[in-house]
């Protein structure tokens, strides 16, 4: 038998402090990366707080645009203008979204079709938004010769669908088989089994759902470019071109005027608290349907 | 011996059934409220007012087939839209393309000059562009979402973990043209005024940091999105660790690892595979990213090695001219780069999708 | 009031795997019969062909054939209506977690269109009364959701609903195995109340149970059935070595 290798009291110490310190190291670097990634978050919403909150009055939420030069107005076309796309977003793509969700979670489990779907939809998850917009535009701008809202709304929607129905799947899938079978073995028929069963089980996730991909497209700008393209005043003709919040912030950012950056700071602000609220309504109505659907 | 059932069976006096003939229906028409009274605490012996009532309703009820079928074809028909907008997408991006495919055949995206006064399209700046602000933005992300997954994973303190990771989501949930405002207005001028001198001092022999620098360029698109792709990589590198069992952990620790090297032995080493798959994933997202790169590139298509120097990328130049283009080949040449920047997008997001979700299937499976 | 119920070469798979060989029993209607066997024997699989829920896995048959009373449930009636005349309750309760207690109760007819609210009243209370839930349930029955009551009364809630719809055959599979001793007393003392009203079938891993509340045993192994008798013929004195070598417990 060969005698066991016999390192040095220093080695020994050595190795042990070496790792000892790269233990330390490391965990230093990550609470310090914790730490810089935290600090352009607060940075950003610090700074929209500081240069939005004061340019934020009646007049921003009543008004439309004034021409240059003067001050005042607001940006209340953009913000009417931005319900109605999304209204119209809302209209065709969650219907669409939840359907597609049913499916992949009641009929298709295990299956090849279901498999594909669920793929695409995931894939179309990371699809650019500029490229729907396109699409849209394609779609629906080149065929009637002018923007709209309705093609704004169109190329929202189809951002909604995949992401509606992946949130709607994951919901349907926390529902208990035993409870499906508890409604089958009643003679129920499947329809109304998941209807009013998984489906009211699982309301609270899947509006949660919604609710993300509405504040996910709220803030989009690349789709509008060319499809809503935007517009100085009121509109609420779907086939006209419309202002939306997020379009407007980017015009008024790149213009050279500083009355318009103000404009665009307080428009941010609106556009962050209204995503702040959705996300953290989210949180707190996730939780609560974790906890109302039983074990 | 033998096991007939039958032969061992009593049979019991049968008592008149309920078959479902029609004839033993009673007419739905017979349907009354009928009020029984029972006394209370007595279990009821079939009282058979109500009883039949119900089974006479149930009976005559149809099974819901055409119902079922109904309302399966619903459900079939939404899920093909997911189909149906991917090849609408192709389908439209293509069609409205040919023009400039015609043109100019695969030396679009070899060609260096874009001018649309002349008609001459060349993809190839928007091409380097696009490629290295991403891969800048994810050489700065990756360190930091990882450092941070670790930080979240296992050193944060637990009342800590919640707050924390909700304010690393939200990062995600700020709009691009936000962090483009956020740009323009405060990470320009930092650049230019503070990091960029500082940069130029020390790192100016490589080439990569001269002047002149206004703030917009390459570089500050690069930071810009790796803050915008941090949350994707961190949360899905979260992920996929949890999900690496936790009796890798255990064995690590038990051999006597300080805790850097029981993440880094039995987590990150299972979890390679699934971290490579974020990271990819948030290339995917770099690569498409629109506003905020717009809004601090400076939008100017030309290659050069300075990265203070304005690029452009293949969104922004859609985003850009797209409205004010003049012309069929002009059009049609922008909606191509579209339909590179869709096929791009798809075949990375497919391939970090693949990746991330076989990891997670592979370590569920093996910690049963 | 029940139904009897007659097996003929009963064969299902779940896939390729052949889970029932060839089964044919006749169950007498309004008396219990229980079956035993070791756990995968196929008595689950046996009772979930009779109200024809097996056939929810996509991947699963039957063939054969399954008289009740004079319908082959197979050929005769579609599984929507089979089921809306076999009760059945589960191994663990499942309660439908959003609705409250009376609306669980009423399910089976609410769902399926009945709507007149004297008579669900009625049933309603009758059923949780058969139940034996009634007295700790009767003034929470729209305040409570199902899911907030113990594991118990959450299964006595169960067959309630099974109940309600007035089935002809009540099918229980291990109603008490996920409970405590009181509660599963409390059931065994329904289903022997009930039996004179409905035909009962109850799984059970208990042959204590099988021997207390059933009038016949039927034992199953590897998805046949090996014998069926009278219980007490089954529990002292079986036809078959392999029935006496389970109750003697050298197996399962």
């Amino acid at each position: 038998m060969s005698p066991l290798p016999i390192r040095s009291r220093h080695v020994e110490r050595f190795l042990t402090l070496r790792r000892s310190a790269t233990n330390h190291l490391v965990t230093g670097l990550a609470v310090i990366s914790t730490i810089v990634v935290l600090v352009p978050l607060i940075a950003i919403l610090g700074y929209l707080i500081y240069k939005g909150a004061s340019s934020l009055n009646l007049a921003f939420f009543t008004h439309v645009p004034v021409p240059v030069g003067e001050t005042g107005g607001g940006m209340a076309n953009a913000i009417a203008g931005s319900s109605v796309i999304l209204g119209l977003a809302s209209l065709l793509g969650i219907p669409l979204g939840i359907g597609a969700g049913v499916y992949l979670a009641e009929y298709a489990r295990g299956t090849w079709l279901g498999a594909g779907v669920r793929f695409t939809a995931d894939v179309l998850n990371g699809v650019p938004s500029i490229v729907m917009g396109l699409a849209a535009y394609a779609l629906i701008v080149a065929k009637q010769q002018h923007f709209s809202a309705l093609a704004g709304g169109v190329a929202l929607a189809i951002m909604m669908v995949p992401t509606v129905a992946r949130t709607t799947e994951e919901m349907l899938a926390t529902v208990p088989n035993p409870v499906r079978e508890a409604a089958l073995g009643l003679g129920i028929p499947k329809w109304r089994t998941v209807l009013s069963v998984s489906l009211r089980t699982a309301s609270p996730g899947i509006i949660t759902g919604c609710m993300l991909a509405f504040a996910r497209v709220a803030g989009e700008t690349a789709p509008l470019l060319f499809t809503a393209f935007g517009n100085q005043f009121w509109n609420f003709n779907v086939n006209q071109p419309i202002a939306a919040l997020p379009l407007q912030i980017y015009i008024y950012a790149l213009s050279p005027y500083d009355e318009w950056h103000r404009l665009a700071w307080a428009g941010a602000l609106v556009l962050m608290v209204l995503i702040m609220v959705s996300v953290t309504l989210v949180r707190i109505f996730a939780n609560r349907g974790v906890l109302k659907g039983g074990d | 011996m033998g096991s007939n059932p039958r032969s061992l069976m009593n049979e019991p006096e049968t008592i008149p059934l309920s078959p479902l003939s029609p004839e033993a229906r009673a007419p739905l028409a017979a349907l009354k409220p009928i009020v029984v009274h029972q006394a209370a605490g007595v279990v009821a012996v079939a009282a058979p007012a109500p009883s039949s009532v119900i089974r006479d309703f149930l009976q005559a009820k149809s099974s819901g087939r055409v119902a079922d079928g109904a309302f399966a074809s619903v459900m079939v028909v939404c899920a093909l839209s997911i189909f149906a907008i991917v090849l609408l997408i192709v389908f439209v991006l293509v069609s409205k393309s040919r023009l400039s495919i015609h043109a100019f055949g695969w030396k679009f995206f070899a060609g260096q000059v874009w001018d649309p006064v002349s008609g001459d399209f060349g993809a190839l700046p928007f091409i380097y562009g696009t490629v290295v602000s991403s891969i800048l933005a994810v050489i700065m992300a990756v360190p930091l979402a990882l450092a941070v997954s670790i930080f979240l994973l296992d050193i944060c303190p637990k009342f800590l973990r919640g707050p924390i990771s909700f304010l690393t989501e939200l990062l995600a949930a700020i709009p691009s043209v936000v962090y483009g405002l956020w740009g323009i207005f405060v990470l320009v001028p930092i650049i230019r005024d503070q990091v960029g001198p500082v940069l130029e001092k020390y790192l100016g022999w490589t080439g990569l940091f001269v002047e002149p620098n206004f703030g917009v360029g390459m570089f500050t698109a690069s930071v810009i999105l790796a803050i915008m792709i941090f949350p994707v990589i961190s949360s899905i590198s979260r992920d996929v660790m949890r999900a690496v069992p936790v009796n890798q952990r255990e064995a690590a620790l038990a051999l006597g690892a300080t805790r850097w090297e029981m993440l880094r032995i039995g987590v990150l080493r299972n979890a390679r595979m699934g971290i490579i798959g974020s990271v990819i994933l948030g290339l995917g997202r770099a690569l498409g990213e629109t506003m905020a790169v717009t809004m601090v590139i400076g939008n100017h298509p030309d290659i050069v090695k300075n990265l203070f120097a304005p690029g452009y990328t293949l969104a922004s130049v859609i985003a850009n001219e797209f409205t004010e283009a003049t012309g069929d080949l002009y059009l049609s040449a922008l909606i191509e780069i579209g339909l590179a920047l869709f096929i791009v997008t798809i075949v990375v997001n497919a391939i970090a999708r693949l990746l991330v979700w076989a990891v997670i299937r592979g370590n569920t499976a093996r910690a049963h | 009031m029940g139904v009897e119920i007659r097996v003929e070469d009963l064969n299902a798979w779940y896939g390729t795997v052949h889970t029932l060989h060839d089964v044919s029993l006749h169950i007498p209607a309004n008396h219990v019969t229980a079956l035993i066997g070791p756990s995968g024997c196929g008595k689950s699989t046996f009772v979930r062909c009779l109200n024809r829920l097996h056939e929810t896995n996509p991947s699963a048959r039957a063939e054969g054939t399954v008289l009740m009373g004079d319908i082959d449930i197979y050929k005769d009636a579609s599984p929507v209506e089979i089921r809306r005349r076999v009760g059945m309750v589960f191994q663990r309760p499942n309660p439908f977690p959003t609705m409250s207690i009376y609306d669980n109760v009423a399910s089976g007819l609410k769902l399926n269109g009945f709507r007149k609210k004297r008579i669900l009243d009625e049933v309603v209370e009758r059923s949780l009364k058969q139940a034996a839930l009634w007295d700790e349930v009767k003034d929470d029955l729209k305040k409570k959701s199902g899911a907030s009551l113990s594991g118990g009364q959450q299964q006595r809630l169960c067959i309630a609903r099974a109940l309600a719809v007035d089935p002809e055959v009540l099918l229980m599979d291990e109603p008490a195995s996920a409970l405590d001793p009181v509660s599963t007393a409390k059931i065994e003392d329904l289903i022997f109340k009930l039996k004179s009203q409905y035909t009962i079938v109850i799984v059970t891993h208990n042959m204590q149970q099988a021997a207390r509340v059933a009038e016949n045993t039927g034992f199953f192994l590897m998805g046949k059935l090996v014998e069926f008798a009278a219980t007490a013929k089954i529990f002292t004195n079986p036809s078959d070595k392999r029935t006496e070598d389970y109750i003697t417990g050298r197996f399962g």
